[in-house]
């Protein structure tokens, strides 16, 4: 269970952003400039909002207490796939494997996300979808118990999308996972639960399911849920 | 000559390490941020590479010399003065080269961005661990090229060095003064020799450079030559 009680100022925006979150994985949407990054930010202790934060048992935040980033249980996927370029992709993963407290199944999430043959290869040599595969194994390698993910497939093309997509749902089965994105179509193939965040508060609204609906009334869809 | 030259290779031997290390604080610093505070820093950091050499050198050989404050504090430790000696060298030339070294290296910082340390906090690195393990290596072509910049910038040393170093054979008399002395005595042969030889090393070291940026991608960390 997660629970988030956050406010602060964001440049103009007063933020105000209280909810709950289980198992499997949340999406976070909203128009660009409504603060979902720096709520996943904050969230993750890179930035600074005044309330609360619990993920399970541990507090990462409170009136009286602070944990730094690197003391909390938390994986974090950038909008670009921030792999260190003086590391190979083993490198990069070892990196997160040395550093967690857990015992982590190394090949298992190398199976997950299907890196197998990346490994010996340079980081300056994979393609953005094989970038951000490895990035997402990266951060479960650090053994999260939330894995915060912000538009990571926003800077990829439509093949990679589709491919990396279906992944994204097999890793939330282990591990909780707040999404930010503000695609409704990839938001409708991930989850059902989905929150808004508008003028910096956030509104829950009817999940929208795309079984058996015509190519346009999902467009439609989307066009809507971007205009709001 | 052989002297000389073994004093200069020893003066940047020594100023070079000695300098990377002080300036790694100072650029991390200054690459973390801007201010009044930090541009005054960064104005005073860069100074030695507008000041006249002789300047730098006339106020370090008055801060060296045994009437200034500064020494006053060594004398319990039985040093009297710094000047002419190859100490006050190496102090003069940590100065002088100040600017050499922490640029590149600033450069090379700022150029990374916060998200590389970023990252490296979300995988459980603590501050100093990631500063070690990514901060450093993604810097290393800046340190690359403020090494060599330093070293050659020592060797090409004159004005600060003949300033407080007084050119004392064996002790602190450098090539560069070797060679204007060389040239006084109209000894041309010598003076040619120890000219082609620093005029080879500087190609090389700027040729060393250049290959370096090459090789470490289009991203620019550091003066070019």
């Amino acid at each position: 269970m997660i629970q988030v009680d956050l406010s602060g100022m964001v440049g103009d925006l007063a933020l105000s952003v209280r909810f709950e979150a289980g198992a499997g994985l949340t999406a976070l949407m909203g128009p660009s400039g409504s603060g979902k990054t720096t709520l996943l930010r904050a969230i993750a202790g890179l930035e600074r909002l005044s309330g609360r934060v619990q993920v399970g048992d541990a507090v990462w935040q409170a009136e009286d207490r602070f944990v730094p980033v690197q003391k909390r249980a938390v994986g974090y996927v950038f909008q670009e796939p921030s792999l260190f370029s003086h590391l190979s992709v083993e490198g990069n993963l070892d990196f997160a494997l040395r550093r967690s407290p857990k015992t982590v199944d190394k090949g298992a999430i190398v199976d997950l996300l299907r890196i197998g043959a990346l490994l010996p290869r340079q980081v300056a040599r994979l393609s953005g979808g094989e970038r951000q595969r490895v990035a997402m194994a990266r951060a479960l390698l650090s053994g999260p118990d939330l894995l915060l993910m912000d538009e990571p497939l926003s800077s990829l093309d439509q093949a990679a999308r589709a491919e990396i997509l279906p992944l994204i749902r097999d890793v939330a089965e282990s591990v909780p996972v707040l999404y930010v994105s503000h695609d409704p179509l990839e938001v409708a193939r991930l989850t059902q639960r989905v929150l808004y965040l508008h003028n910096g508060r956030l509104s829950e609204r009817a999940a929208v399911t795309l079984d058996g609906l015509s190519q346009a009334e999902i467009e439609a869809l989307a066009l809507k849920a971007l205009g709001s | 000559m052989w002297e000389a030259i073994r004093v200069t290779l020893l003066l940047a031997a020594v100023t070079t390490p000695l300098l990377l290390l002080l300036a790694t604080p100072l650029a991390w610093w200054l690459a973390k941020g801007a201010g009044w505070v930090r541009d005054t820093v960064a104005a005073v950091v860069a100074l030695p590479i507008v000041l006249p050499p002789t300047v730098l050198g006339f106020y370090l050989l008055i801060a060296l010399g045994p009437h200034s404050p500064l020494m006053a504090l060594l004398q319990p430790f039985g040093v009297r003065t710094l000047a002419f000696t190859f100490t006050g060298l190496v102090i003069g030339s940590l100065v002088y080269s100040l600017p050499f070294a922490v640029q590149p290296i600033r450069n090379a910082f700022e150029a990374m961005g916060p998200r590389p340390l970023e990252v490296a906090a979300t995988l459980r690195a603590s501050p100093w661990d990631a500063f070690w393990s990514v901060a450093l290596p993604q810097a290393r072509r800046g340190y690359v090229t403020a090494a060599l910049l330093v070293f050659a910038h020592t060797i090409g040393e004159f004005g600060v060095v003949l300033m407080i170093g007084g050119a004392i054979p064996g002790q602190t008399e450098v090539v560069s003064i070797r060679i204007f002395q060389a040239v006084e005595q109209l000894n041309f042969a010598e003076a040619h020799l120890i000219s082609g030889g620093l005029l080879a090393f500087s190609f090389v070291a700027l040729m060393i450079m250049l290959v370096i940026d090459r090789r470490f991608g289009a991203r620019s960390a550091g003066i070019r030559p």
